[in-house]
């Protein structure tokens, strides 16, 4: 293989014909694949047979990943080096022949290109050091193998959701990745709210899939195939026919509403904030760096479909918007440490749809590359702070809840590296500079201010953007505070218990406050172009984005960074949000007497609508599920089914004809095979008549 | 293989060979002391499908006429002729049958603890019957084996069914035979048209279907008698509620073979006879509109009233109403991937609706009760079959890389052009599906373990492990690698499409269909 590798590498660029590097790629794509796969079945095996093997499965776990990643990167290095001369190379591996029905061509393939790559190493990666921190996290949990099990399939799944090279191969990761967040959510089965958790959001999901569905149906209709070369292809080729149509735009509104799903945004969000019955770094990979993402990746990916609908741009930003400042109000009023992040990441995944739903892709797509080191750190911050409240607990027989922020303050001293990491990680999705989600959350903002000129909606979500930006910096210092900051509130026996975590949880952690940091040199602003090369993601994706940038182009919907002293206002009052936020939830968190949980007084007014989350839960329960619900029982089956088809129909005729056979009866004995007779009889008796007749 | 085969003769004998094995098996067993019966019984049906294996090599997936076919006078002054032949529409209709057969013995081993010789002779009756009715090519003929099958299904469930039995198992047979009688009438009156046309007696189905076509007046009364005794088998909704009951009441190897196989009758005599024979009609508007509305409506009410279903086995039940909705969508759309995705339903549903059987009926045999409330938790003491429950579960909910999306999948992909709206409703479907599906998964595998009964329950057997993997590997195998099977029945699928194009209006199919697109 490195000889081939070599070899390929030392010849003139024009030789590289897409065909053969596809077929080239087909062994390392079927390793990158298999080996979560093999992991998958190795551990699932232990699980059944040999639980207590925990040492083999802390092997295999991480170490199936570990090699991917390693193979992922490889493919980076012989790739980036390629694409160099020839941007344009999407090679499709091809391993088999999935669905040929008749015009239908469905092959099991996958593609790496430029956004495909990012995505892998973004999931083999900060996937690697979540399985790091697992090992750890679930050491003690007598489910270790399973839960090893799941975690290595939701990765190959993952892996096969953004290297598909056709919507239906992306469905596939799609749903079998909502498959693993169900199995991982309800991992603790035998508690019926985190059972009731997984089954919420594989239904949920499900909304959402019905949408991606319908919009491949159309897809089919109007195309003539579902994979990405041809529909893309085709798409930009008959662009003035088809932008701003019914056709494109119903398309598009499909494929969001799959994202609205997968990716947790109103209206479908509420599953979200439930996952986090799952265990922590599950959170942490799933929910945060990497499924939830999908949604984004899809529309990164059709970004051509998306430029020639400037309507649904206008809804799928305006989603992201709302969603953003929705959430980062919930996030202002929750106690459970968790909860506060999940919300944190609606909104953040609302910022990403903003940004794509702007027309920014790179924007949108740094911002999950960012977003997936710092909340992925948070999460796993947060649970090393659980694991250590959880031991101190059960160490005292306190049956408090370990999540609960009211139990916890000025943890710093017992756990330093985690509280000075969670703390890189909240400047980092606060937006102070030169953090990651700086440079990726003012470019969203800026794109969306700037296409605010042409189309003034824009401007509108701009300002919801950028208010939710301060409530962002606000809800997570009131993290901070009441976690790490103030008294402490665990209680006098429990607190001797309290310790840092491990070094195999610590290290991850420790790689991704590296990552928090560094994370925005990989697509610098032109105005920070002293720090580094600026834009790199952006020429990095430039050959996957150039049909959506020419189509927006001829529509006038491309947006345009503001420049001069528009620019210098929106990156201060950037920064002069986040401080702000900063600074008052800090403040403000350590100024208010929190009490434990046990002894908190119930919130009241505003407060308790954003602790009760706006009641949107109850209101859908009402609404839908109880009405739904009371539907099937009541009318459907007891009245249709029962009452009116079985009963007035079947059983009314039935009644009708044993009437007549009342007679037969008496001739013969009663019992059932007689009527099996008589029914022979009469059988013949009418084939007599038609014949004879 | 295919040499090897047709070295033996394979194409001369393998048809009359299934339906003559299983009633020459019933010899052994009958001879057999009765608690040898079931192994006797296990043996002739693993013969019966290791013989029907050949077919899947000696089949020749280019040739979209009639394989393998046998033809012999039977009662020549009635031109009835004992017809036999095998397409890409029958030949896995045959192999799942075959296939499920040995399962559903096996599946009996312990459940059936008497009369046994009587019960497997009745199982070995019931496939000659089966294999009958996808096999016949005489109508005379395919009458007759639609009737065989129904007379040992209806003493199965009679005799070893649950407490309700008498009641469920004369349902179905009247149900059943009300529609198969109306059949019988249209097939004889057929006949005498085909008489008139061509001047002699014959129930031949290449003379039927030539003849169809000029049947007047009498064509849509014939269509209907043809459709009523189809969409009751399907079932069709509003003709589905013999079905839960039959299902609850019969054995486990009843249910089994009744969803794998017998479900598949009516959508097999849609796609054979009922819309080949009737294009004009069948695909007329108002027809059309009728079917596809009842079709939708079961996809989805089917799935609600699955939802809120206490007992278990009536859940499937209701499960499958749903499913073979989607089927009559495809059939009726009638375009390349929709008939393609209904057949593969077709197998799939056999494979994961005839799986979740067996494994009710396994779990039944430990606790003795279907009501999901008595279960909870048992994925802590049954990790087995908690793991293969919900891999089947999955498949059944239709998630991509089981065998249940592929079919789903192409049926309304392909009806999409043709009825976006009803395929856009049916679509919803798929979240009915799983939440019921899900629902019942959590409050059996799931929850707290509650009941003390459920503490000490033993995971599957060895013979379970037999009875209940192959059709694990089935739907994993079909889901990801559908591509062999596909090839098989793209030739008829294609014939079918062809032979029902008259039926649509001109100007429909030049603007919506698929194929016709650049």
């Amino acid at each position: 293989m490195p000889h081939a590798l070599l070899a390929l590498a030392a010849l003139p660029a024009e030789a590289h014909d897409v065909m053969a590097l596809g077929q080239e790629l087909r062994l390392p794509i079927a390793l990158i694949l298999g080996l979560p796969l093999l992991g998958f079945l190795l551990n699932g095996a232990l699980a059944l047979w040999k639980p207590d093997a925990k040492g083999a499965v802390s092997l295999i776990g991480p170490g199936v990943l570990i090699a991917a990643f390693g193979i992922a990167v490889a493919q980076y290095l012989k790739l980036s080096h390629l694409w160099h001369d020839q941007p344009e190379l999407s090679p499709v591996a091809t391993l088999w022949n999935w669905l040929p029905v008749g015009t239908l061509q469905v092959p099991f393939a996958f593609q790496l290109d430029q956004l495909s790559m990012v995505m892998l190493l973004v999931v083999t990666g900060v996937g690697s050091l979540i399985h790091l921190f697992s090992v750890g996290y679930m050491k003690a949990d007598p489910g270790y193998a399973r839960y090893f099990a799941y975690l290595n399939l939701f990765v190959m799944f993952m892996l096969v959701l953004v290297l598909g090279a056709s919507f239906p191969m992306m469905f596939i990761g799609w749903e079998g990745v909502g498959l693993c967040s169900y199995l991982l959510i309800g991992f603790w089965f035998t508690e019926k709210a985190n059972a009731d958790a997984g089954k919420k959001a594989f239904i949920v999901n499900r909304i959402g899939d019905f949408g991606f569905l319908v919009a491949m149906f159309l897809i089919w209709q109007t195309f003539g195939s579902l994979d990405y070369a041809n529909v893309f292809g085709k798409a930009a080729d008959a662009s003035t026919h088809l932008a701003g149509g019914a056709t494109i735009t119903a398309i598009t509104l499909f494929l969001f509403l799959g994202c609205t799903g997968k990716s947790a945004q109103i209206p479908l969000y509420t599953w979200l904030p439930d996952a986090m019955a799952g265990p922590t770094p599950v959170s942490a990979l799933i929910h945060a760096a990497t499924m939830v993402t999908a949604g984004v990746y899809l529309v990164a990916r059709a970004n051509v479909l998306f430029a020639l609908a400037p309507t649904t741009q206008a809804v799928v930003a305006g989603v992201g918007a709302l969603t953003a400042l929705f959430a980062a109000t919930i996030g202002l009023r929750q106690y459970d440490i968790k909860k506060v992040l999940a919300y944190s990441t609606v909104s953040q995944l609302g910022y990403m749809f903003l940004g794509v739903g702007t027309g920014a892709i790179t924007a949108g797509v740094f911002h999950l590359a960012t977003h997936a080191f710092f909340k992925a750190l948070l999460f796993l911050g947060s649970g090393s702070v659980i694991h250590a409240m959880h031991h101190a607990y059960h160490a005292s027989h306190s049956h408090d809840d370990p999540q609960d922020m009211r139990n916890m303050g000025g943890l710093a001293k017992y756990m330093p590296i985690t509280a000075t990491l969670m703390g890189i990680a909240t400047l980092a999705i606060a937006g102070i500079p030169p953090f990651a989600g700086f440079f990726s959350k003012d470019e969203i903002l800026a794109f969306a201010f700037g296409r605010g000129e042409h189309t003034p909606i824009f401007r509108v979500y701009w300002a919801m953007g950028a208010t939710a930006a301060l409530l962002t910096a606000f809800y997570m210092a009131r993290l901070m505070a009441m976690t790490f900051f103030g008294e402490n509130r665990t209680g006098d026996e429990a607190r001797h218990h309290l310790h840092e975590a491990p070094w195999i949880m610590t290290g991850p952690l420790v790689v991704l406050g590296v990552l928090s940091i560094a994370g925005g040199w990989l697509n610098l602003p032109e105005f920070a172009a002293s720090l580094g090369t600026p834009e790199l993601l952006h020429h990095w994706l430039h050959p996957i984005l150039a049909a959506g940038d020419r189509v927006a182009e001829t529509l006038g919907t491309a947006p345009a960074l503001p420049e001069g002293g528009a620019e210098h206002m929106l990156i201060g009052l950037a920064i002069a949000l986040a401080v702000l936020g900063l600074a008052a939830g800090f403040f403000t968190t350590l100024k208010a007497r929190t009490v434990p949980a046990h002894d908190a007084p119930p919130e009241h007014g505003f407060w308790k609508v954003l602790y009760h989350k706006y009641y949107v839960d109850e209101l859908y329960d009402a609404v839908i599920v109880r009405p739904l619900e009371a539907l099937s029982r009541v009318v459907l089956w007891k009245q249709v089914d029962q009452g009116l088809i079985d009963g007035a129909g079947v059983n009314g005729a039935a009644w009708a004809s044993r009437t007549l056979g009342w007679l037969g009866s008496r001739l013969q004995s009663g019992l059932v095979g007689g009527y099996v007779v008589l029914f022979l009889v009469g059988a013949l008796y009418i084939l007599g008549m038609v014949v004879w007749r | 293989m295919q040499d090897f085969l047709l070295s033996l003769g394979y194409g001369q004998w393998i048809l009359t060979a299934l339906l003559v094995l299983p009633l020459v098996g019933i010899i052994p067993v009958a001879l057999a002391p009765a608690s040898r019966a079931k192994q006797v019984a296990l043996a002739v049906t693993l013969v019966e499908f290791v013989v029907s294996l050949g077919l899947w090599w000696a089949f020749d997936p280019t040739d979209p006429l009639m394989q393998f076919s046998v033809d012999a006078a039977w009662l020549p002054a009635w031109g009835i002729h004992y017809t036999l032949g095998l397409d890409g529409l029958s030949l896995f209709m045959v192999l799942l049958s075959t296939g499920i057969m040995p399962l559903a013995v096996l599946a009996s081993f312990s459940y059936i603890t008497e009369r046994e010789k009587l019960y497997y002779g009745l199982l070995l009756t019931l496939t000659t019957g089966m294999l009958g009715v996808f096999l016949a090519l005489d109508m005379f003929l395919f009458y007759v084996m639609w009737e065989l099958m129904l007379i040992p299904m209806y003493f199965i469930i009679g005799i070893w069914g649950g407490k309700n039995r008498l009641y469920a198992a004369l349902k179905f047979f009247i149900y059943t035979m009300a529609g198969s009688l109306l059949m019988l009438v249209a097939i004889v009156v057929m006949m005498f048209k085909t008489f008139a046309i061509t001047g002699a007696p014959t129930f031949s189905y290449e003379a039927f279907l030539q003849a169809s076509h000029q049947m007047g007046d009498a064509a849509p009364w014939l269509f209907l008698a043809f459709a009523l005794a189809f969409a009751i088998k399907v079932p069709l909704f509003p003709f589905h509620t013999w079905l839960p009951d039959a299902h609850v009441e019969a054995p486990t190897a009843g249910s089994v073979i009744l969803a794998s196989v017998l479900l598949k009758m009516g959508t097999y005599g849609f796609l054979r006879f009922a819309v080949p024979f009737f294009p004009e009609v069948a695909l007329s508007p108002l027809v059309t509109g009728i079917v596809v509305t009842c079709a939708v409506i079961g996809i989805i009410y089917g799935a609600l009233v699955a939802l809120v279903q206490p007992d278990v086995k009536k859940l499937v039940a209701y499960s499958s109403v749903s499913h073979l909705g989607f089927v009559m969508l495809g059939i009726w759309a009638a375009t390349q991937q929709s008939v393609q995705g209904a057949l593969m339903i077709m197998i799939g549903h056999g494979l994961s609706t005839g799986a979740l059987f067996l494994l009710i009926g396994m779990i039944y045999e430990r606790r003795h009760t279907r009501e999901i409330a008595d279960y909870g938790g048992l994925a802590r003491v049954v990790p087995v079959f908690s793991l293969i429950f919900v891999v089947t579960v999955l498949a059944s909910a239709g998630l991509p890389g089981l065998n249940g999306f592929v079919g789903e999948f192409l049926v309304l992909l392909g009806s999409f052009g043709r009825y976006p709206w009803a395929t856009g409703l049916a679509t919803t479907g798929v979240i009915f599906a799983a939440a019921y599906l899900l629902w019942a998964t959590q409050r059996i595998l799931f929850n707290k373990l509650d009941k003390l009964e459920n503490e000490h329950l033993h995971d599957l057997t060895p013979r379970e492990l037999w009875v209940i993997l192959p059709l694990v590997a089935g739907m994993i195998w079909m889901g990801l690698y559908p591509q062999p099977v596909l090839s098989r029945m793209d030739e008829a699928a294609k014939r079918y499409v062809q032979l029902v194009e008259p039926g649509f209006a001109p100007p429909a199919t030049a603007l919506t269909t698929p194929e016709a697109r650049p």
